[in-house]
């Protein structure tokens, strides 16, 4: 549904997408992840229209965003990250503007606004000026907004930004209804366990560039090549880590009081092999298992930044 | 029945559901009023007996500069925050994904500031029924200066337009329109005059200069007071402005028609395209 195919853009000597690729499938909810200046934005504004690659193509629906762009606009909805509202408008009538923009006829404009504010959750706001709405509730009336004209594709940029937690979770339900309607999403945030929670599939970017993708329990236990492993044994866990360190696929080790942390290469079978060899060994294992990394850490192990630096506006 | 454009509509209902809007027609006529009441409360003075009828052309005058002064501020003010606006208040990026054009948004924008400046100079009719009271001007006049009106109003709005589509800060774009409609408004008329001044000066009787390229000249003056806002003006009520011989095959108030609009056309089409994605600069 969504395709970039190396596309590149630069502002001056500042290149925001390097032959960036990516391909979003029908009715997937996708993550977009980086941090600011990755270039998400940049790539969710060229498949808006707004901006026109340098190099590459993209298209949304099989249509080209620079050739076919009056085309594409039917058939996306966009929420950029920083957006206003008219404050002079109730909200009934501010979807209903955009649905003239978008040639929904007359008559049905106003059953339609009251659609989509039940569906976002504002049954009884649209005779409310927008201006009086709350942060939440107004990405909320954005939301449905974008759905007016009832596109294929919703490209969602830090839909959550600055949301309490409570209007996180209700923006998170809205997300999930729309994937039962078989919309197409891309969505960037910062809040990682959000998209963690939320995604089909998710992508790493970084300078422009993509660095990883797939399903989040793929990205997680895949980010390093290694999966992280935890022994715990009743005694003797100093002598079990330099045991450890001859075997073949282990590194960087680390004890934990009678635990031992390392990375271990490979899949289950590899996982399975070790626990026999320590047990024949003569240690008394008392637990052996994987250490699931959430998608900020792996986010952390493939583009190796510090957390600090990465996340917030 | 053709729906009328949404950013229109939307504009529309956005200004009159504001008491500022009153509030400005109030504060515009009290202006204009003040204008032709205290010419004729002074003509009182000098005459407590009676108004002196042959002075309604003056009145008449000073209505209709009055009212192109107060144009000339009104019109390029309310359209050099259009599209800046909207990009102030991060509308502007929404809007353009939707189906409406570049053009469209541009063109509706400037038609629904056109609707309340129309709706101003409609609204001082009333003022101008003081001056029928007395004779001496003729309704073809009065539909000569409204005219008038209308196709300044237009170039005047399109600049507003262009500096607010070109600034991205609606202050830097209202300085820019009041500036060019000032050029536009006292900068033609002023170097016509000047230049009037030098031509007298270097071609005359008595020192011709043989250099001196005075047809040339002639035409440029001509051009200026041709779409100079006062001197047309001035010309739809009678006065004279400065006589060079030159015509350019149109009267003076075709002159200033097609000038007027090619130029506000021109500006409006450039409006749109820098609206569209190829001309915008956005920043990750």
């Amino acid at each position: 549904m969504i395709v970039f195919d190396g596309v590149s853009k630069s502002f001056g000597a500042v290149r925001a997408l390097d032959n960036f690729s990516l391909e979003v499938k029908e009715g997937m909810v996708y993550g977009l992840i980086g941090p600011n200046g990755a270039g998400k934005t940049t790539a969710m504004s060229i498949l808006a229209t707004l901006q026109l690659p340098d190099s590459g193509a993209a298209s949304v629906g099989g249509l080209d965003v620079v050739r076919k762009a009056g085309e594409v606009r039917g058939i996306i909805g966009y929420m950029p990250d920083f957006f206003g509202v008219y404050d002079g408008l109730r909200a009934g009538e501010y979807l209903e503007f955009f649905a003239a923009a978008y040639h929904i006829p007359a008559e049905k404009r106003t059953n339609l606004a009251n659609a989509l504010l039940e569906l976002v959750n504002l049954p009884d706001k649209g005779d409310v000026y927008v201006d009086s709405l709350s942060r939440g509730m107004k990405q909320r009336l954005a939301l449905a907004r974008c759905l007016v004209h009832d596109p294929k594709a919703l490209i969602l940029d830090e839909p959550a930004s600055g949301l309490d937690p409570r209007a996180r979770a209700e923006m998170k339900e809205i997300i999930r209804h729309l994937k039962k309607l078989n919309k197409t999403v891309l969505i960037s945030s910062h809040i990682l366990p959000e998209l963690a929670e939320t995604c089909d599939e998710v992508a790493f970017m970084d300078n422009g560039r993509l660095v990883a993708c797939g399903t989040v329990a793929e990205i997680t236990a895949a980010s390093r090549g290694a999966r992280q492993v935890r022994v715990e044994v009743l005694e003797r866990a100093e002598e079990l880590a330099g045991y450890l360190k001859s075997r073949p696929g282990v590194t960087e080790m680390f004890v934990d009081g009678t635990a031992v942390q390392f990375f271990l290469a490979g899949e289950r079978a590899e996982q399975a092999g070790l626990l026999q060899e320590i047990i024949s060994a003569g240690w008394s294992v008392v637990g052996f298992g994987e250490i699931k990394r959430n998608l900020e850490e792996a986010f952390m192990a493939v583009t190796g930044e510090e957390v600090e630096s990465f996340g917030g506006n | 029945m053709a729906e009328i454009n949404p950013v229109l509509s939307k504009e529309l209902r956005l200004r009159f559901r504001t008491a500022k809007t009153a509030w400005l027609i109030a504060l515009y006529l009290f202006v204009i009023g003040s204008f032709v009441l205290g010419f004729m409360y002074l003509n009182w003075r000098h005459n407590p007996e009676y108004f002196q009828p042959n002075l309604n052309q003056e009145l008449f005058a000073v209505l209709s500069v009055a009212q192109l002064v107060l144009l000339a501020f009104v019109t390029p003010g309310l359209t050099a925050g259009a599209i800046s606006g909207e990009r102030e208040r991060q509308t502007l990026d929404v809007l353009l994904t939707t189906r409406l054009s570049a053009g469209q948004i541009v063109w509706s924008k400037l038609a629904s500031s056109s609707a309340f400046t129309t709706l101003l100079v409609i609204a001082t009719l009333p003022l101008y029924s003081i001056v029928f009271i007395y004779g001496g001007i003729s309704p073809w006049q009065v539909l000569g200066v409204f005219g008038f009106y209308l196709v300044t109003m237009f170039l005047f709005g399109c600049i507003g337009m262009a500096c607010s589509t070109f600034f991205r800060k609606t202050g830097v774009s209202t300085v820019a329109a009041y500036g060019i409609a000032f050029v536009l408004s006292a900068g033609t008329g002023f170097l016509a005059v000047f230049l009037n001044e030098l031509d007298r000066f270097y071609h005359n009787e008595m020192w011709p200069t043989a250099s001196w390229p005075h047809g040339f000249v002639s035409g440029v003056i001509q051009f200026l007071q041709d779409i100079n806002p006062v001197f047309v003006l001035m010309k739809i009520l009678g006065v004279d402005g400065i006589e060079t011989g030159v015509s350019f095959g149109l009267p003076y108030w075709g002159d200033y028609a097609v000038f007027y609009l090619v130029a506000g056309i021109i500006l409006l089409c450039w409006s749109a395209r820098m609206l569209s994605p190829r001309k915008r600069i956005y920043t990750d």
